[in-house]
């Protein structure tokens, strides 16, 4: 179960429309299986198609969200034109099973969550809070 | 000794451990899609094994992050 603030929900589908046509993506951070902080990242493919996170970034924020005391709970990315279920490449890349992947449609607006666990995909409960 | 692991502080009972060593430890189990900073310097993927810790060394580790449309 993953718990997330309604207005982080709509910031990260404002996310998905300002980088249109590409594929925005970025970390969630919080404790207790709810979100408090959320992090837009740079989209390293800078593709329509895929995305990657930069390294370095992802290093700069777990320790942004580790000074406020919270840990990386979910990494959120957007299909611009397709639904909100991990495609055939998000499992294969899905390395981290204990990770959330969470993943918004632009196109429905539809805002899932999921765990990965070994080629498995394991649909999440998640909370939108008001 | 003693690491600072992704932030949180962690004894070990070992007195001398390379990276490749603390991802086992640490039930890593895609080492290969894993980058590791050892005091906020990245540490080749080439290097886990030779790369040695010392006592309090500030080490982070994270999984690639991707994915696709299709």
């Amino acid at each position: 179960m993953i718990i997330i603030n309604r207005k982080i929900i709509e910031e990260i589908l404002t996310h998905g429309l300002n980088e249109l046509p590409i594929e925005a993506c970025g970390y969630l951070a919080g404790k207790n299986n709810r979100v408090y902080k959320y992090f837009p990242m740079k989209n390293i493919d800078n593709s329509k198609d895929h995305f990657s996170l930069d390294p370095q970034e992802q290093f700069e924020v777990l320790r942004q969200a580790g000074t406020s005391g919270f840990h990386l709970l979910a990494i959120y990315h957007t299909h611009p034109e397709t639904p909100a279920r991990p495609s055939e490449e998000d499992i294969n890349l899905a390395y981290d099973s204990e990770i959330s992947y969470v993943i918004a449609s632009v196109q429905t607006h539809d805002v899932k969550s999921y765990k990965i666990q070994e080629g498995k995909v394991i649909p999440e409960k998640l909370i939108i809070e008001d | 000794m003693k690491l600072l692991i992704n932030g949180k502080t962690e004894p070990l009972k070992q007195t001398c451990i390379s990276v490749s060593e603390l991802l086992q430890v640490k039930n890593v189990e895609h080492p290969e899609a894993v980058s590791v900073q050892v005091n906020k310097e990245f540490v080749s993927r080439t290097d886990f094994d030779s790369t040695l810790l010392n006592d309090n060394d500030e080490v982070d580790f994270l999984y690639f992050m991707g994915g696709g449309t299709y």
